[in-house]
């Protein structure tokens, strides 16, 4: 099961400026267990960010995205209210979509 | 059991709902939540020299830009997370790229903005060891670069 990721969307001036924390291992697939095993690669490929309907930020990652990623987008001429929708992806095809909205500083 | 409204009235009012939903959304006036990503650049993540993630971003060109401002530690305790912020001067910048030019996969992420998002990039990204972080922006399909050097003390790739 997935687990929600954290949106903080603030207005700062007509800028909306919008900072994600996502749960994720983004296993490199070379990082060993305890046991001695191999980790295997499991990490979030695509990560989209739409703006009131509009794809705004269109990320493809890698496994040298850190674990547990932070990232951050900035979106012009915004207002109180505007809908952010974030939507990752991974290489084992698990999904997880959340939003907020854009609000006061 | 029967599912339909259980009056002529009603029924005649769900239809006509139906009907003006279907001919909307023919018109592509009903907007879907779900984007449509870009295709993962497979070749370029799977790259392990820096001149093939270059190619595989069309950037084997690129020109050295001041335009590109790069704000990264310069060094990091902590190689697993090294934070990464770009920022493009350069008009119509259209996309970013990160690539940590020492890591086993140099390319790192490829960033693309519209509808009004700033050519603006903030990630955390993992480093192997001491590398340059180079940023690649494609502006309008012309390709440009920046690097800036970050020193690592424990590497983080593993």
């Amino acid at each position: 099961m997935t687990e929600p990721m954290k949106i903080r969307a603030v207005l700062k001036g007509d800028v909306a400026d919008i900072r994600v924390l996502v749960a994720h291992p983004m296993e490199t697939g070379q990082r060993k267990d305890a046991s001695g095993a191999i980790v295997p690669m499991h990490f979030i490929q695509s990560m989209t960010v739409t703006y009131n309907g509009n794809t705004v930020y269109d990320g493809q990652w890698s496994q040298a995205i850190s674990r547990n990623p932070v990232f951050a987008v900035r979106v012009k001429s915004a207002k109180l209210g505007d809908k952010v929708v974030v939507t990752w992806s991974d290489n084992k095809n698990e999904k997880r979509t959340d939003e907020a909205t854009v609000a006061a500083g | 059991m029967n599912p339909l409204p259980g009056t002529r009235r009603s029924f005649l009012r769900l239809a006509a709902t139906m009907g003006a939903l279907t001919a909307l959304a023919t018109a592509g006036l009903l907007k879907t939540t779900q984007a449509v990503a870009a295709a993962w650049n497979k070749s370029g993540f799977e790259s392990k020299a820096l001149a093939d993630a270059m190619k595989s971003l069309g950037a084997s060109s690129a020109v050295e830009s001041r335009d590109i401002v790069i704000t990264a530690p310069d060094i990091a305790e902590n190689g697993a997370v090294v934070p990464i912020e770009v920022v493009s001067r350069i008009p119509n910048t259209q996309s970013i790229s990160i690539v940590a030019e020492k890591n086993p996969f140099p390319l790192a992420a490829i960033m693309e903005f519209a509808h009004g998002a700033e050519p603006y990039a903030y990630v955390r990204i993992k480093m192997g060891q001491t590398s340059n972080v180079r940023a690649v922006v494609n502006a309008g399909g012309k390709f440009f670069t920046a690097a800036k050097e970050v020193k690592i003390t424990v590497g983080g790739c593993g």
